[in-house]
């Protein structure tokens, strides 16, 4: 498992109060661990901080699941 | 009750009656007050007769850049993080729509309402965070009962409502309330301004009797700001001697 995958499911895990075992590379935050859409903005804001990086809102609008987000992420910081 | 130590607070519009009221309410039930005003020497002179826990940061509230940057320059000045902002800041360029200039409107809207929303906005991230927060718009009566004269004024408060309604529904489940306080005729510069005959027809229309003061606009802000007041929220608190009942 890649160390971002790793953080990010800990950040998830944490804000959601989600079932490790449900926080997959496939899982949607909305549909699969129950997030809001407010949930969604505070967990840009989480990845934000700890990669130290900035998501605009067009590229946060596509980040639905959580291999979204490590891809985003490893992008971005592979830089 | 009521106690609002170490909790950090950010008072728009301090220079002015009502909102040096607030600004001295907050800091006497505890909290660091960050005073915000476009007069620096007035502000100064504030902060040092409040003395501790008291800050000045100016700000230009028609300036997009200086409003976006005053939650952050407040927070810096108080060294811990805005738990409690009060958007008092507020103009009138009072006059019948028909000869309303558009810089009378644009104006009207961007220091009493377009701030609003900013400030909001920039105090947000902090907030959500911490999982509490209060924000307090400081509104007017006539945001709701209309008034002749001030079409740009009272869009701008009943706005100001409107905002935050829907701010209160989007952060409610991450302790952070939104409210509203609306002062009906308070004595301030603003009032003394009218003439006797002016003064009188309001007065006439007041079940108690006389134009409000800061301090009564101020209990309403330190009632809101407590953790006492966290079950209320999208709400609008009049305060106004009964002129208007809503």
């Amino acid at each position: 498992m890649s160390d971002t995958l790793e953080r990010v499911r800990k950040i998830v895990i944490d804000h959601l109060d989600a079932d490790p075992d449900k926080v997959t590379e496939k899982a949607s935050f909305i549909d699969d661990l129950g997030a809001d859409s407010l949930d969604n903005v505070e967990l840009v804001m989480a990845f934000e901080e700890e990669f130290d990086i900035e998501i605009p809102d067009d590229a946060a609008e596509h980040i639905q699941t959580v291999g979204d987000a490590v891809k985003f992420i490893d992008e971005k910081t592979a830089g | 009750m009521f106690d609002l130590s170490g909790k950090t607070a950010l008072v728009t519009g301090a220079t002015g009656g009502i909102g040096g009221a607030v600004a001295r309410a907050l800091h006497a039930q505890g909290a660091n007050v960050v005073l915000s005003g476009t007069r620096e020497a007035v502000l100064a002179d504030l902060a040092g007769e409040l003395g501790e826990r008291a800050f000045a940061a100016a700000a230009n509230l028609s300036d997009a850049e200086s409003v976006d940057g005053l939650v952050g320059r407040a927070e810096e000045a108080a060294g811990a993080p805005l738990d409690i902002l009060v958007a008092n800041a507020g103009i009138t360029k009072d006059g019948l729509l028909m000869r309303m200039k558009d810089e009378d409107w644009e104006q009207v809207i961007r220091i009493n309402l377009e701030s609003y929303f900013r400030l909001s906005r920039s105090a947000m991230k902090g907030m959500m965070k911490r999982r509490s927060g209060r924000i307090i718009g400081v509104t007017s009566v006539v945001g709701v009962t209309g008034n002749p004269g001030q079409t740009n004024y009272s869009a701008s408060k009943a706005g100001m409502i409107g905002f935050s309604k829907s701010l209160a529904q989007e952060v409610g489940s991450r302790g952070i309330t939104v409210n509203c306080i609306a002062p009906g005729f308070i004595a301030s510069p603003m009032t003394d301004a009218l003439n006797e005959a002016q003064k009188d027809a309001i007065l006439s229309k007041i079940p108690s009797g006389r134009l409000g003061t800061g301090d009564e606009i101020a209990a309403a802000a330190v009632y809101l700001s407590s953790d006492e007041a966290a079950y209320v929220t999208g709400q609008t608190l009049h305060v106004n001697g009964g002129m208007a009942m809503i």
